[in-house]
């Protein structure tokens, strides 16, 4: 189960996941969960056009997930709520859809592309991934303290002389490297249940930002080798692993916040915030 | 004339039966997506819609499984989802949004292990991207029964509860005063978006049917003030568009020899085109965006 192949699947799964718990952690504090569903969904037909073209295929992801932000950016007209993220994301699949009816041999890279391809990791892949894993979590340790504040309160944070909607565009790119760095590891769909499970769950524990965070790393990282060594024992898809475990997570932690004995107030940044 | 008509509708447009079928089945999943579309754009659902799309998908890839009819699994499958986000649903917007992202996760995982399972013991491969994409043009026959009995079920709850469903949705507080029970309206509300997605799901396919829940409502919601007036230019626009992608696709074997351009991309580029000139034309304007923005907003902080 260590070995070869597996062990790269190990390694690189841990960093997908390690992001994932970190940058989760902001999807769920400032509501982006259709945002963190969407650029990763619409990022895949990048990969399906950048083997059309030849190219690599981190470079269509890439391009499809700019394609992304820069729509849920543009297309939205105020209060609007998820419109202009569903249409900018039904408009990348629908290229999609063009992308797949030139070739017959797609039907086996969709899937994979969906819902990953943990186990066909090579080395080289490892130290991209992991490359752009640092600078993901390197960019949220940077944008900390006024991803909090805008979190909190976005008119706070204008008073402070940030543009409450620069850090929304700010936090989607990283979304977006997030995305491109993870999406041909573990999958477009399992992307987005790593970003939204654990952190959750992490959320229903704790109201100490910084602990919450780290929790929702160590469930991301349980729900992947858990997951993996399911998998690998089962011969199922590790995705329908990961979606499982990630709702059970979930689950538990708001079992956790209606048992334990003294409610405390559950949106964790009226009181810790401002102590930080 | 008889040649324009040749040049527009190409020979055999209206005798052959699949393109007949994808007419009908895709007219009446535009027209239920678009008139329950209006209510979900309002309601600021558009996550949930698009959720139950994909956690349908399951239903879809199962039902190719089970050996029954599409249709049924993707109702199924969106049914389950709808009643799981309700159950677990909570009344702040943003708890409502992690609801459906935690039934949406494990949605998928289901349809990860359904789609496995068609791939590895029915050999047949197409199934990912029939179920995902759509395969308009091969519709199994008597689908049109189904179709019509399920849109016809959605559309009459929509007219018998169209008052209490449209307050609610623009305003739950006057709504509850009025005495209506807005949980269970909401919960009515996702069954009929759960079967609008399958109707539409079995179309354009799992993960593009939100074009035709979202498109042809937000555009007509940016050209017309009053919600009637919207929901009868919704399905217009949902009409036109899916009836002109199904037009095109046929006429594009002409275009590039060989090769027919998918129906599904066609419907959703219209769609969104359709989109884009309005939001051109009309600047803002449109019930959403004066009366939902409000609660919308304060209800982030």
């Amino acid at each position: 189960m260590f070995s070869g192949f597996m062990l790269n699947a190990w390694i690189i799964a841990s960093i997908v996941a390690v992001v994932a718990g970190v940058v989760g952690f902001f999807v769920v504090l400032r509501g982006n969960a259709f945002e963190a569903h969407a650029l990763p969904l619409g990022s895949f037909p990048g990969a399906a056009a950048a083997s059309l073209l030849g190219i690599n295929s981190f470079i269509g992801l890439a391009v499809f997930a700019a394609l992304g932000v820069l729509g849920i950016n543009r297309l939205g007209g105020r209060g609007k709520q998820g419109v202009a993220t569903a249409l900018s994301l039904v408009f990348l699949l629908g290229l999609g859809a063009l992308f797949f009816s030139f070739t017959n041999e797609y039907a086996p890279a969709i899937y994979s592309f969906l819902f990953g391809e943990v186990l066909g990791t090579s080395t080289s892949q490892i130290l991209l991934v992991a490359f752009l894993g640092v600078v993901a979590i390197m960019a949220t340790a940077i944008l900390y303290r006024p991803l909090m504040l805008d979190s909190l309160s976005p008119d706070l944070v204008e008073v402070s002389g940030i543009r409450s909607s620069h850090m929304e565009i700010l936090f989607l790119l990283v979304l977006a490297l997030a995305t491109v760095m993870s999406l041909p590891v573990v999958g477009a769909l399992l992307v987005f249940s790593l970003m939204v499970g654990p952190p959750a769950a992490a959320r229903s524990f704790t109201s100490r930002p910084l602990v919450a965070i780290l929790l929702a790393v160590a469930f991301a990282l349980l729900t992947v080798w858990i997951a993996l060594a399911l998998s690998y024992l089962s011969d199922w898809p590790v995705g329908f692993f990961v979606g499982s475990l990630g709702a059970l997570f979930y689950g538990l932690g708001r079992g956790w916040m209606s048992w334990r004995p003294f409610k405390r107030s559950p949106h964790l940044l009226q009181r810790s915030a401002p102590a930080q | 004339m008889k040649t324009l008509l040749n040049f527009i509708f190409e020979p055999g447009f209206f005798s052959s039966q699949p393109v007949l079928t994808a007419l009908f089945v895709g007219g009446v999943a535009a027209i239920v997506s678009a008139v329950v579309g209006i209510f979900t754009v309002i309601r600021g659902q558009a996550f949930a819609g698009h959720s139950l799309a994909d956690v349908s998908s399951a239903g879809g890839s199962a039902s190719y499984l089970l050996g029954i009819n599409p249709l049924l699994g993707f109702l199924g499958m969106a049914i389950l989802g709808a009643g799981g986000m309700e159950l677990v649903g909570v009344e702040r917007a943003r708890g409502r949004d992690l609801a459906t992202g935690v039934v949406f996760g494990a949605g998928l995982g289901l349809a990860a292990l359904f789609l496995y399972l068609d791939v590895t013991t029915t050999s047949t491969s197409g199934t990912t991207i029939a179920v995902l994409f759509g395969s308009m043009f091969a519709i199994p026959s008597r689908t049109e029964l189904l179709v019509v009995i399920v849109g016809s079920v959605t559309l009459t709850i929509l007219i018998a509860l169209y008052r209490p469903l449209l307050l609610s949705s623009i305003n739950p507080e006057i709504a509850a005063v009025q005495g209506i029970r807005v949980r269970l309206v909401g919960l009515v509300q996702m069954l009929v978006l759960g079967s609008a997605v399958a109707l539409s799901a079995i179309s354009v396919g799992a993960i593009l049917s939100t074009a035709l829940l979202i498109g042809p409502a937000a555009t007509a919601l940016r050209l017309a003030k009053r919600p009637n007036l919207a929901i009868w230019l919704a399905a217009l626009i949902g009409l036109g568009a899916v009836w002109l992608g199904i037009l095109l696709a046929y006429d594009s074997a002409n275009w590039i020899p060989g090769h027919n351009l998918p129906v599904s991309f066609l419907i959703v580029m219209l769609v969104f085109l359709a989109y884009l000139i309005t939001g051109l034309v009309s600047g803002r304007g449109g019930i959403v965006s004066a009366k939902i923005a409000t609660p919308l907003r304060s209800g982030r902080s």
